[in-house]
């Protein structure tokens, strides 16, 4: 029997009690979800075939052609290398200290370390502040890491100090609400049974948290560190130092060679992350 | 530590408000340094009943008092010190995947250590000998530096049992200690168990589904049906028939109690006499 009979033959025989019940819910969110796409893609000119008109294909080939051969003298790459290492240091700096203001801040807004949850619901004052905490962090990552750097370069002037302390700010945001979600969605059993058995909570966030979740929160932070790399270049456009200002002096004098260069020295450093990540969760998975 | 529960009621751990009560009118009372089995079919509330005495669970009616005070009414760290002072094992391990079998038994001196020495011992165990004397009272002395998620079930059951040598409780209530072991195993960490609270002259409450076990180690059984307490007698008086009422329509849980005698002994089978035509 061809399979399409097959199916047709399945539905008219299936049972009321067979039907999957989930179906209709899932069709018509994934209709709801198609019927919102559509005015998306009409607002934003979504006409992928422009770029392969030939009108837009010459000048795109011609910027293109402009790239190589990426620039290797030695003067050069000893520029890139100086400057890659102020921004692999922008960056660490900015993650450690977004670390620092994020481990606590997640802490306070982690449910499984709630000692009034233990027992039913969570008492209202506890609550309360568990909710100002992720307020807190909300607010810190709403706020676009080049605008605090904008702002903190005409604080503290140019240089890497902006881009350090615009990374920690919105960093932190980002790191402590995944934190907190991390552990949360986790296994909490170990960590509830530690604290009913009367372990203090950030006893029970030790031997029974981060064991737990390990694994997940390296990789969630290697990735960040990844992307506060890119973030750095970014904010090297408005002053911030590091190889993204010299990408910036580099293209507005047209050298595409050298930004060539620059763009290959990002995928390496991309590409180090992700080994690191995965050794990591080697070694701890 | 002595329990007193009075006229108890409680709603299963994950219960909507309006649900059936998981226990109803329940009425214990539990002396120092006794040694209790709770038995009774699947669903008869026995988790919920742990639960409760481990203050893990409010009571939604009736009393309960530990040692003569009510732990509800007690401040945070007046809670907090109770419940160091009582040992919780639930039916699946607590244990993460990740940890090592030294660090997981060590974890039960957690309510009685400071931060930093919690904290220096994660970086280097600090009491490696107490670790490996808890494992050899359960037989797995040679699994100290092993990651719990390279045990098998059984192997894990015993490490969450053997937390309690490290742990200075003297309220035990330990949920299904043998789901996981087979009878040999069964026996051997009944008799560790009961060995150590006898030594420390702490309370036991296990909850059991061996009931030939609980027989064997224990000088009194509860028997919990539906929520409610079937019966509360020291063991000699638990017989056979007390047994099949109590596991009435769940008969065929009531494995390995081989003195049983069935309610309705068979017919003799006369031989159909043959006709030769």
């Amino acid at each position: 029997m061809p399979p399409h009979k097959l199916l047709t033959a399945a539905a008219q025989t299936t049972a009321p009690s067979h039907r999957d019940p989930a179906w209709s819910r899932r069709l018509s969110w994934s209709l709801a979800a198609l019927v919102l796409l559509w005015p998306m893609l009409v607002l934003t000119e979504f006409k992928p075939w422009l770029l392969v008109d030939p009108a837009s294909l010459n000048p795109t080939l011609h910027f293109l052609g402009d790239f190589l051969p990426p620039r290797f003298d030695l003067p050069f790459l000893a520029l890139v290398a100086r400057e890659t290492w102020r921004t692999v240091a922008m960056a660490t700096a900015g993650l450690v200290l977004a670390l620092l203001l994020a481990g606590p801040m997640a802490l306070l807004s982690v449910r499984a370390l709630s000692v009034s949850a233990l027992s039913g619901r969570m008492a209202l004052g506890p609550a309360a502040l568990r909710q100002a905490v992720r307020w807190t962090l909300v607010l810190l990552r709403s706020v676009p890491e080049l605008i605090w750097a904008l702002v903190f370069v005409r604080v503290v002037g140019l240089g890497p100090t902006a881009g350090v302390l615009a990374i920690a700010l919105t960093y932190g945001g980002m790191l402590g609400k995944v934190y907190a979600e991390i552990l949360d969605s986790g296994e909490t059993h170990a960590t509830n049974t530690l604290l009913r058995n009367g372990s203090g909570r950030l006893q029970a966030f030790l031997y029974g948290l981060l064991p737990q979740n390990g694994a997940e929160l390296t990789s969630y932070t290697v990735y960040r560190w990844e992307c506060a790399i890119r973030s750095s270049a970014v904010l090297g456009f408005v002053g911030a130092g590091g190889l993204g200002q010299q990408m910036d002096a580099s293209m507005k004098m047209f050298s595409g060679s050298e930004v060539a260069t620059m763009l290959l020295v990002f995928m390496a450093l991309v590409w180090l992350a992700d080994r690191i990540s995965a050794w990591l969760r080697r070694g701890l998975g | 530590m002595q329990l007193a529960l009075n006229e108890l009621s409680a709603q299963h751990l994950t219960a909507k408000p309006l649900a059936k009560a998981a226990l109803h009118a329940v009425t214990l009372s539990v002396r120092d340094g006794e040694q209790v089995a709770v038995i009774g079919p699947s669903g008869a509330g026995k988790t919920t009943l742990l639960h409760v005495m481990a203050c893990a669970l409010r009571p939604s009616a009736g009393s309960l008092t530990i040692n003569g005070q009510a732990p509800w009414r007690l401040s945070a760290t007046g809670l907090r010190n109770l419940r160091a002072a009582l040992f919780l094992a639930p039916q699946v391990p607590p244990l993460p995947p990740r940890q090592r079998v030294v660090t997981a038994v060590l974890a039960g001196r957690l309510p009685q250590q400071s931060l930093w020495a919690s904290v220096r011992s994660l970086f280097y165990p600090s009491d490696i000998a107490l670790a490996e004397r808890a494992l050899a009272r359960f037989g797995l002395a040679d699994k100290l530096f092993e990651r719990v998620d390279r045990l098998s079930g059984g192997e894990r059951q015993r490490v969450g049992l053997a937390r309690v040598v490290a742990s200075q409780a003297r309220l035990l209530l330990i949920d299904e200690p043998l789901s996981a072991l087979d009878p040999t195993r069964g026996e051997q960490t009944m008799t560790a168990l009961t060995a150590l609270a006898r030594e420390r002259q702490a309370t036991l409450v296990t909850s059991l589904h061996h009931v030939e076990l609980a027989l064997r180690h224990f000088p009194r059984i509860v028997g919990l049906r539906d929520g409610q307490i079937a019966f509360d007698l020291p063991t000699a008086q638990v017989t056979a028939e007390v047994l099949q009422a109590l596991y009435a329509q769940h008969l065929h849980e009531l494995s390995g109690a081989a003195t049983l005698a069935p309610l309705q002994p068979p017919d003799e089978v006369r031989p159909v006499a043959m006709h030769c035509r």
